[in-house]
């Protein structure tokens, strides 16, 4: 089975600063595939290119092994960050509008169905909330019953509960065998949704692999995490990379047994003790220095 | 065609649930006509207007009239002919004199103000004058008015309907978000420039038909004629729209070109008064919109 998609040597340079600077990857069906990075590293320049947005410098972009070109119009399904709709329309109607201009659609009613949209399908697009419009921006990416869905940013600005919902939605999707393109600030929605993330900073890759897989290769230990109160130890006590935080102290260690022990046998109090594995975000902070912002 | 008629229907009711773009399409041009119509409706103009033609075979000898020198007229010089004599048959002159090697007038039948100048004329009257009666209704204020007003509404509509939402389009990224799908630009504009020609015909039929039920003002020749006319130009007026919307990211920007195209029509076309007797210098672009509007009022 050939990749849904496949970029090769993508670049895309913006005066003389590139924005995308020679990348490569590609997706298979059934995978969803998450693009990380900070602000302005690329990810956004370089969705665009693939959605025929924005024209590349040079490289290649290859839907079900041709070109890229009008039956990838056909069978892409796209959820930009910030879409305006047409203002006097209704949900039902919006919908109706984005349905009609392709050719192999799925059922309207199944896309209400599937995206919850009966409670507010009546309802001007002015009106709904920001979770109804998500679901109603994603009702419209599905209309065409895509082969590969990019969501950009699609939970931005979201409450906890209607980003679950959403990704109840996502992992919903997944199981059509449709492949999916995320870009999020969220680590935990990519690890939570994504099976291969790749990591970006300045137009370049710096890393990709699935979530678990990039966590073992850069990490090899956990983060035992103490109130900086409890702790009446002099930090180099331990012979082990230890980290003064604003509240906290934390001990990055591969044995907790031995540390425990340790800090037991000094008669630390561990009522507050927390242990930690490293996650995406420390990753992403690891390898791009960047904190995340939503 | 599924496509188009998407958007087609889309761009309609959307245009239709604006309330505000409605009743602006609607009060405004009823309102207008209406109060002019109230302010006009006694038709009391006390200036009497006397068109002079001076003829290429003038001689330097000719007697001088007297008449010219009358107070509380206004002369005004013309350089056609029979543009002079067709206004004198509308009332819009109340007299016209050509000066040459002798004098000829004109004057209107029905026209009380002829009668007057008539008689004004031969209290002191040159010693080779020739008379011309000349037949034809009175065009009233609202018969001026109507045609401007609804060309004015048309315009209005076409330009900033077609142009300027264009333009937001673009700006709040709805036009990115049509270009991810297979939806071309092609098919797009049609469905906006059909969109809008049927809107702009819709509410300018309604409006003229309103109009002429309750008013009654006076309408001549083919009103087939004047439905191509309308729709040539109201798609004249929507195309200038697209491409202006083709160049244009900022809204203001939008706005501000709009107003510069719709200004000078709205001051020169003559949709409020008659710029016979206006102050204004004949140059090229004052030419040009009067012959546009002259040509456009000739259908009412």
């Amino acid at each position: 089975m050939p990749p849904v998609l496949e970029v090769k040597n993508l670049y895309k340079v913006y005066g003389t600063k590139p924005a995308v600077n020679h990348i490569d990857f590609s997706i298979d069906e059934n995978c969803c595939f998450g693009l990380l990075g900070p602000n302005g590293a690329g990810k956004t320049t370089t969705i665009e290119i693939i959605e025929g947005i924005t024209k590349p410098t040079s490289g290649e972009l290859f839907y079900m092994n041709h070109p890229i070109g009008a039956e990838f119009r056909q069978q892409a399904g796209i959820q930009f960050q910030n879409t305006a709709l047409q203002d006097f329309l209704t949900v039902r109607e919006t919908l109706i509008l984005f349905h009609s201009l392709y050719q192999d659609t799925l059922p309207i009613e199944k896309l209400i169905e599937m995206c919850q949209l009966e409670e507010f399908l009546h309802q001007g697009v002015k009106n709904i909330s920001g979770g109804q419009r998500q679901r109603l921006l994603l009702a419209i990416a599905l209309a065409n019953n895509p082969k590969i869905l990019f969501l950009d940013e699609p939970t931005t600005g979201l409450d906890p509960s209607a980003r679950r919902i959403f990704w109840d939605l996502i992992n919903e999707i997944k199981k059509n065998k449709t492949a999916i393109v995320l870009t999020t600030h969220y680590m935990e929605e990519a690890y939570y949704l994504c099976d291969e993330i790749a990591i970006m900073d300045q137009g370049k890759i710096i890393a990709q692999g699935t979530p678990n897989s990039l966590l073992a290769d850069y990490f090899d230990h956990v983060i035992i995490q103490i109130p900086k109160a409890d702790f009446t130890l002099p930090i180099d006590h331990f012979n082990l990379p230890v980290f003064q935080q604003d509240e906290s102290v934390e001990i990055h260690t591969d044995n907790v047994n031995m540390v425990i022990e340790t800090l037991i046998s000094n008669q630390i109090s561990l009522n507050r003790l927390q242990i930690r594995s490293r996650t995406l975000e420390d990753l992403f902070i690891e390898l791009t220095g960047s904190k995340l912002t939503s | 065609m599924k496509k188009f008629w998407a958007i087609f229907y889309a761009r309609n009711i959307e245009f239709w649930r604006d309330k505000a773009s409605l009743g602006w399409n609607f009060i405004m041009p009823f309102f207008l006509v209406t109060t002019i119509y109230f302010i006009f409706s006694d038709g009391q103009q006390y200036q009497y207007k006397v068109a002079l033609y001076h003829s290429p075979t003038q001689i330097k000898d000719t007697q001088k009239l007297s008449f010219l020198s009358t107070k509380y007229i206004h002369f005004i010089q013309v350089d056609v002919l029979p543009d002079a004599i067709k206004k004198v048959k509308h009332h819009q002159y109340d007299l016209l004199i050509e000066i040459g090697s002798s004098y000829k007038y004109w004057i209107n039948s029905s026209s009380p103000k002829s009668y007057i100048l008539e008689k004004i004329l031969l209290s002191d009257p040159p010693k080779q004058l020739t008379r011309q009666i000349l037949k034809g209704g009175e065009t009233n204020y609202i018969d001026w008015f109507i045609p401007g007003i609804l060309g004015m509404n048309m315009m209005f509509s076409c330009l900033f309907g077609v142009g300027y939402t264009i333009v937001r389009y673009r700006k709040n990224q709805f036009l990115r978000r049509l270009k991810a799908t297979p939806l071309t630009p092609f098919t797009f504009i049609t469905a906006q420039v059909v969109s809008r020609l049927f809107i702009v015909s819709t509410v300018t039929s309604i409006i003229f038909f309103g109009c002429k039920l309750f008013i009654n003002f006076k309408v001549e020749g083919s009103y087939l004629l004047l439905l191509l006319i309308m729709l040539l130009g109201a798609f004249c007026m929507i195309s200038f729209g697209v491409m202006m919307a083709g160049r244009t990211k900022s809204e203001e920007l939008a706005g501000g070109i709009l107003n510069l195209v719709t200004w000078p029509m709205m001051l020169l076309s003559e949709i409020w008064f008659s710029l016979d007797s206006a102050i204004i210098p004949n140059i090229s672009i004052n030419s040009y919109y009067q012959s546009r509007a002259s040509r456009y009022d000739r259908r009412v």
